[in-house]
């Protein structure tokens, strides 16, 4: 007999990395790792006003994120300095703004831990609502623009002269990646979540040969380090991002040692 | 309106600086330009404006109604991060059914390489593969950034002298911007001399008969403007990025007449 709890852990944690995997696709092609990082400091704010104010924090951490992106954006327009150092004031500055506000929370039953690294116990079923209907939207939007978006990956030019707006489809990446950060955070936790979009893209690429495979494969490591990464959860006490990262990282050190045997063969 | 894409009086400024001053050009049919100008004449820019990436400050950029546009850039950075192989990047986009795909992967020469993913080409090959998918639809008009600047000497001559095959063997009208004006000289119908203004244009076979005006275009396009302005009333201080001065006159053809003399 499996318990709820575990069943809505696991729905949760497959959920997101159906839409991590081919997400981070992207994250890996457009070196998107840092501001996936920002984005995630950011929604400690998110979750602070949602706290606060009382409302999901789901929706208060999809706001925060997607202001914080859409700053970051027009931040770039001004160009005076470089988005990393953006990023890292936007992230940290957000980060600090959340904790200060936290601090004035007396919540006895709030626990930072838990959304730092996961945990499988707050996982509601008001959570897999959030999970699979932002999952579906992500899917929906990336395939409708997969060719797009690949192309302006390649070469931003060309897929201008070809029709493609690349300032909306920018804002739009920013803002899937908005969505999966939101939805992941009871699963992985802030610290964790870009690696959720890495690490099973990156795994993935060394086996591939298509921009459409890389996805998919992406999608099915996530899929095999979140359940075993929630099982190991389960079996040892562990906290769960750590458990789901750690089975994310050994798939990718086991395949990056394969790909380099084969070369060398 | 025969014209198929033109600029009209635009000018460009930017971060106080001008770019462009008072530029027109326009694209017929059957065309053949070749835009030349030292570095930062403003030569990417005029084509920025003309293919609509860069709204100008001033004037207006006019394009045909149903116009087909194949945009070929200066260079393709080849990712090893994104797996991609040249069939699957040349309809990334495109709806290209087999047999128009073969044919122009003949025309450019790239059929054996289609299979191959794209990080593991050569520039030559690469500017091929970028050639291809802009004939894939089967253009009106080639728009082409410096397309062989990356290339040796050997694969630019080939580049240049595929470009001449399509302009002979399609209906298409190309605009192009190129460095290597020694090699494009052959082929081109038209040149363009831009230096934030456009200082002269004409058939590049009125200038090709001067010798001195060959060398100097390949090694140096700085002296190639000091060049013109022995024949010039105005000067061109090529240490400002902006000259800002009027500029009423056509002085064209008295360039040629005197470059030829």
């Amino acid at each position: 007999m499996v318990d709820d709890f575990i069943l809505r852990a696991l729905a949760a944690g497959i959920g997101v990395a159906l839409i991590a995997g081919p997400l981070g696709c992207f994250v890996v092609w457009r070196r998107m790792a840092y501001f996936g990082d920002s984005l995630a400091h950011s929604a400690l704010l998110g979750i602070a006003l949602g706290l606060l104010y009382g409302i999901n924090i789901n929706l208060g951490t999809v706001i925060v994120c997607a202001a914080f992106a859409l700053l970051l954006v027009w931040l770039q327009q001004r160009r005076v300095l470089a988005t990393d150092t953006l990023l890292g004031i936007l992230a940290h500055a957000a980060l600090s703004i959340g904790m200060v506000a936290l601090s004035f929370l007396n919540n006895v039953s709030f626990d930072l831990y838990s959304y730092l690294f996961g945990d499988i116990l707050t996982v509601r079923i008001s959570d897999l609502y959030w999970i699979y209907g932002g999952g579906l939207m992500v899917i929906g939007l990336l395939i409708l623009n997969w060719s797009s978006l690949t192309l302006m990956t390649l070469h931003e030019d060309l897929a201008r002269a070809e029709g493609v707006n690349t300032v909306w489809a920018n804002i739009l990446l920013m803002l899937l990646m908005t969505i999966v950060v939101a939805v992941s955070i009871r699963i992985v936790g802030i610290l964790l979540i870009t690696s959720m979009l890495i690490i099973p893209a990156a795994t993935a690429r060394q086996l591939v040969t298509s921009p459409e495979s890389m996805a998919i494969w992406a999608a099915v490591f996530g899929l095999i380090a979140v359940i075993a990464g929630i099982s190991g959860s389960v079996e040892f006490d562990t906290p769960s991002g750590p458990s789901i990262v750690t089975a994310a990282a050994i798939m990718f050190a086991l395949f990056s040692t394969f790909a380099v045997v084969r070369r060398r063969a | 309106m025969t014209d198929l894409l033109s600029a009209n009086h635009i000018s460009v400024y930017r971060d106080g600086k001008t770019i462009l001053e008072d530029v027109s050009l326009s694209i017929g049919k059957q065309d053949f330009i070749t835009i030349i100008g030292p570095n930062g004449a403003g030569k990417s820019m005029l084509l920025k404006c003309m293919m609509g990436f860069y709204a100008p400050s001033r004037g207006d950029v006019a394009r045909r109604e149903g116009l087909k546009i194949g945009y070929v850039p200066q260079r393709l950075v080849a990712d090893h991060t994104v797996p991609i192989r040249v069939r699957r990047f040349l309809t990334l986009r495109k709806r290209a059914a087999k047999d128009a795909l073969m044919k122009v992967a003949a025309e450019t020469a790239i059929e054996e390489i289609l299979d191959q993913p794209i990080h593991v080409l050569s520039g030559g090959e690469l500017q091929r593969v970028l050639l291809a998918r802009a004939l894939l639809d089967d253009p009106d008009l080639l728009v082409l950034d410096e397309p062989a600047q990356n290339l040796d000497v050997t694969g630019q001559l080939a580049f240049y002298k595929l470009i001449e095959k399509i302009y002979a063997e399609r209906d298409v009208s190309i605009l192009m911007v190129s460095h290597d004006l020694h090699l494009v000289m052959s082929s081109t119908r038209e040149v363009v001399c831009l230096y934030h203004h456009i200082c002269c244009h004409g058939e590049p076979s009125m200038v090709t008969r001067d010798p001195e005006f060959i060398s100097l275009f390949g090694n140096d396009m700085a002296r190639l403007m000091a060049v013109y302005n022995h024949s010039h009333d105005h000067d061109h201080n090529l240490d400002e990025a902006a000259p800002l001065h009027d500029h009423g006159h056509s002085h064209d053809h008295e360039h040629m007449e005197k470059l030829d003399g």
